[in-house]
């Protein structure tokens, strides 16, 4: 089903399991932040772990699309489904126009390129009136969803993130188990081979580029909804790196690996806020000790040894 | 007074004075970095603490050793490469053979540790460094009075700049590393001791960042986050310049220092962002760089 | 069936590392007050706020709440100056680990983020180290209370004062963003009030501007008397050296209209020697400063209390004062009470000596007006100020009228 292998659909029920009960166990606030964060990896790890590109400035795409479904749900008081669709195809938008520049060059150059947008971006986001600037747009209302399923309820709130981090993830494991998918693993073996096939490369890795640029900004929608907030960080550099660090922590270009380098990440984040200066240390050392020891990652890791494809 | 575009004369004169100052900063510290992407494949993300780290050494001097600035020009770069000599060594090295990105996680990483454990010890308040007394002061050039320090600053990087410029373009020790870049199996064929050669690179490019450390000192902060405010700047002037090409570095940071000194004159705010569209209209326009070599 | 065995082992493994602790049904029972101190533990801010705050804030504990037998708990967390990562900590606070009181919280954006929050949740924000006016004027709240100081405050004192003193025209240098830009205009209107003019500004991106040689060139070229700084931490730190550097101190005063102690402490005398500057509190101010800060200062062996932290310690004190005079019970319940209790009641303590809390939720601090001791003057490490000129509490703020906020009563 879905196109899974055997031991990808037992890990799909695993997590679908997860997602349903943990909100009954752990506080479900975090765990939206966690499946937000989740999206935006997974949608990240399409471009770098199955085209092979890394961008170096998704927040872009992440936090306009933070700041579009901000805006219309608190001025325009739009249904939370239109905001958080808005959202994505800001994302999109963005993406399409950004890619058509950044899609001809890879490899550094591409990183560069994303990285020096993705700044510009930020800057515009910091001068514009809309984005409140330093302040970010505050107190979002959560709204309601198809006009009646009342958001403010954080429980509620939870079975809709859920909702849409399951669905962005099957439509990224879709895309990659169909021939688009194919023919991208084939660009990202050996392009010239593919261009003598006689397929457009860079048509095919600007769709892509799209369409992770249209999930990272449904997630970003998503996450301005969940805490009623969309700001700068949401467009800083740092965020570009963190979604890195955990496509990198959990295992490039696996199909779970971005989820859970969300749950590590986030939870890291979580408890050691309380440790205060050690967070930029020990966030570094994961940092350095994935790349040399454990290159593929947890999800990775596990894979290679059970000898599965996860 | 000489209006140009509405600014008068002489103040505009002064801001690229002052453009070409910092530009002096960007020079330095992406000569240390082109000349390890140029030699050892490796983009060091690392570059910006490591030139916090060459002011933190020379504070550090002062403080408890009473070392004062001069004899740190040449101390701290040279404790700070001994400890990039360390890194190669037992970290850096080992990702030669993988794909560019392992270099720069690592590195950025790396970053992350480093600047974390300064703040640490030392909080971000930043430090006093006092500017030496001989250099103290400033001259009056007519259109804005130039303090001596900065004059100093431009000097002292352009000594470096074209000195490095030269021993690697025209000496037979620079040729033998650019040889090693080029054919590394081949030159160790011949005798050369290439790891070693490539480990003393890697020291080198660290002593730049800093030497560029110690001359930042007395005049911005010495606080850990100096280094991340420098280093996405001094990364577009690596791309810009072409990110193998020692020339492409140098003439391009002063040349982008200039550009910025403009830009803060008729519109300030751009000010940190103007370097970025120069980049990506370099990159659409030229991929390799201004100077680069082609991939 | 190994497979699915073996995978589910890992997954459970992965979730109990991120199982909390349970949830406190039991603690919730027991009437312990718990106060969360959160603020920048390792960003620009770090030495005027960071663990000296907590310290501070755990002195009043130490020193009230035993003596009067209450149970009462501080907690600490790092927002690193992020609005959203503040709101989830907060949120969690009050949800899960029972917090009632919030305290300290700088960076305007960061503060002004939390009204609602807290407002939510019906408990007590107690805020000492954010800037922002607005707290107390549109984004006012009832659950809240401003304590050490605003821009307002600052503009006023620092900005009213100089202009009486002679430098009847500005020139700003002015971070670009909320914080640095309502400073400006704070200050500007209260140049404009006091007869002085403008004579231009110049608006730096901020973060990460380290050298401001251009723009304080443009700024000596303007004539004008007064260079007024619109920034805080590093960024005054850096342009106060470059000021003493271009030389630009000896034709021009210099406003920083920001700034702490520990700025001070970081500069050097040499440096910083002629700098005007508004705090509510110095240590070495009377006896009951310096009473206090002896109490403190071994605690925090590289800091020495600035405005900030005495500020936490003064709302601290009160708060639990008020919590005393309610009852635990009755304070954990009802956020906006408890704060109805501290504006009824008045305040008095070894740091701001008394004042009033006023029904906007700001506390009327007095402003002193300090400039920086010559190398000459001082006597040793931490003797930096000498005052200028002390304005009392009912006149250092913007008027109740003037600020808008809705729970004032026309």
């Amino acid at each position: 089903m879905f196109g899974f292998t055997r031991s990808q659909y037992i890990a799909f029920l695993i997590m679908v399991a997860l997602i349903v009960v943990s909100p009954f166990v752990l506080y479900p606030v975090f765990l939206m932040r966690v499946l937000c964060a989740a999206l935006f990896a997974c949608a990240f790890n399409l471009m770098l772990g199955y085209v092979g590109l890394l961008s170096f400035g998704h927040a872009a795409f992440f936090g306009m699309g933070s700041y579009v479904t901000a805006w219309t749900m608190k001025f325009w008081h739009l249904d939370a489904f239109f905001a958080m669709a808005l959202g994505g195809l800001t994302g999109a938008a963005l993406g399409l126009a950004l890619g058509y520049l950044a899609i001809r060059r890879s490899g550094i150059y591409f990183a560069m390129i994303t990285l020096a947008l993705a700044q510009m971006v930020y800057f515009f986001c910091l001068e514009a009136p809309f984005t409140g600037g330093e302040d970010g747009i505050q107190q979002v209302p959560r709204g309601h969803l198809f006009g009646f399923i009342d958001l403010s309820n954080d429980m509620t709130m939870y079975w809709v993130v859920a909702a849409v981090f399951l669905g962005g993830f099957l439509l990224i494991h879709r895309i990659i188990h169909s021939p688009f998918g194919q023919v991208l693993k084939g660009i990202r073996e050996n392009e010239p081979r593919a261009t003598s096939l006689g397929y457009r490369t860079d048509d095919y890795k600007l769709i892509a580029f799209v369409l992770s640029c249209g999930l990272s900004g449904l997630a970003g929608g998503t996450k301005a909804l969940v805490f009623g907030i969309a700001t700068l960080t949401d467009v800083h550099y740092s965020t570009s790196g963190e979604v890195v660090l955990t496509t990198l922590l959990g295992g490039l270009g696996t199909v779970f690996g971005p989820a859970m380098g969300a749950l590590i990440v986030t939870s890291m984040e979580n408890y050691l806020a309380q440790a205060g200066a050690w967070v930029t240390v020990i966030q570094g050392a994961i940092f350095m000790i994935c790349v040399l020891a454990f290159r593929r990652g947890v999800i990775g890791e596990i894979a290679n040894w059970r000898k599965l494809t996860l | 007074m000489i209006m140009i575009f509405g600014i008068p004369g002489p103040l505009l004169f002064g801001q690229l004075l002052l453009g070409l100052i910092n530009g002096a900063f960007y020079a330095m510290l992406s000569l240390g970095l082109a000349v390890i992407f140029g030699m050892l494949n490796i983009i060091n993300f690392a570059h910006g603490a490591l030139f916090m780290m060459g002011a933190f050494v020379a504070w550090i001097l002062l403080d408890t050793l009473g070392i004062g600035y001069f004899p740190a020009l040449i101390l701290a770069p040279l404790i700070v490469g001994v400890f990039g000599v360390i890194l190669e060594r037992t970290i850096i090295s080992r990702l030669y053979k993988l794909d560019h990105l392992y270099g720069l996680l690592l590195t950025f990483g790396l970053s992350l540790v480093i600047e974390g454990l300064f703040r640490n010890a030392y909080g971000s308040s930043g430090l006093p460094y006092r500017i030496p007394d001989v250099l103290q002061g400033a001259t009056n050039l007519g259109f804005m009075y130039m303090p001596n320090y900065r004059g100093w600053v431009v000097l002292a990087a352009l000594v470096v700049c074209i000195s490095t410029w030269l021993i690697i373009e025209k000496t037979s020790l620079g040729a033998t590393l650019r040889a090693a870049t080029e054919n590394a199996p081949l030159v160790q064929a011949f005798g050369v001791n290439v790891p070693r050669l490539i480990t003393l690179t890697y020291g080198a490019g660290i002593a730049l960042a800093a030497f560029a450390g110690v001359l930042a000192a007395p005049i911005y902060s010495v606080n850990p986050n100096m280094g991340s405010n420098f280093i996405n700047t001094v990364f577009a002037v690596v791309v810009i310049g072409g990110m193998g090409s020692i020339l492409g570095s140098i003439i391009t940071g002063f040349g982008l220092g200039v550009v910025e000194g403009l830009t803060k004159v008729f519109y300030p705010q751009a000010s940190a962002t103007v370097v970025f569209l120069v980049m990506i209209i370099v990159l659409l326009a030229r991929p390799r760089g201004l100077f680069g070599k082609a991939a | 069936m190994t497979l699915s065995r073996r995978s589910v082992l890992t997954a459970a493994a992965a979730s109990a590392v991120t199982v909390p602790a349970m949830p406190r049904f039991a603690r919730a029972q027991s009437a312990t007050i718990k106060i969360g101190v959160l603020n920048d533990q390792s960003g620009p801010y770090t030495n005027t706020g960071g663990i000296t705050s907590v310290i501070c804030a755990k002195q009043a504990v130490l020193e009230y709440a035993n003596a009067q037998g209450l149970n009462v708990e501080v907690i600490a967390a790092d927002h690193q100056n992020k609005p959203d990562l503040a709101i989830s900590i907060a949120r969690q606070w009050f949800d899960r680990d029972n917090v009632d009181m919030l305290l300290d919280v700088p960076t305007s954006s960061v503060a002004l983020a939390l009204q609602s929050v807290v407002k939510e949740k019906n408990k007590v924000y107690l805020n000492s180290g954010a800037a922002s006016s607005a707290l107390t004027g549109e984004q006012c709240s009832p659950n809240f209370i401003h304590w050490t100081y605003d821009t307002f405050m600052l503009a006023k004192s620092t900005g009213g004062a100089m202009v009486k003193a002679g430098g009847n025209s500005w020139y700003f240098l002015t971070a670009d963003y909320a914080f640095g830009k309502q400073l400006q205009s704070d200050t500007t209107t209260l140049v404009k009030a006091a007869g002085g003019t403008v004579a231009g500004s110049t608006l730096y991106p901020f973060p990460g501007t380290t050298d401001f040689s251009s723009f304080l060139v443009q700024a000596q070229s303007s004539g004008a008397k007064v260079i007024g700084l619109c920034n805080a931490g590093g960024d005054t730190v850096n342009s106060i050296k470059q000021i003493n550097e271009f030389g630009i101190n000896k034709s021009m005063k210099v406003a920083a209209l920001l700034m702490f102690i520990n700025d001070v402490h970081a500069l050097g005398l040499d440096v910083a020697a002629g700098l005007n500057l508004t705090e509510s509190f110095y240590w070495d101010l009377n006896d009951k400063t310096r009473a206090f800060t002896s109490r403190v200062k071994d605690k925090t062996p590289k800091n020495y209390p600035n405005m900030v932290h005495a500020g936490c310690y003064s709302a601290t004190l009160h708060y639990l004062k008020a919590v005393h005079d309610m009852g635990a019970a009755e304070a954990k319940k009802d956020g906006v009470a408890t704060v109805n209790r501290m504006k009824a009641m008045p305040v008095e303590d070894d740091c701001f000596g008394k004042t009033k809390i006023r029904e906007d939720g700001r506390n009327l601090t007095p402003a002193y007006l300090f400039e920086v001791k010559k190398p000459s003057e001082s006597k040793g490490v931490w003797d930096y100020y000498k005052q200028v000129i002390a304005t009392p509490g009912e006149e250092a703020y913007r008027p109740l009228a003037d600020g808008h906020c809705s729970i004032v009563k026309a």
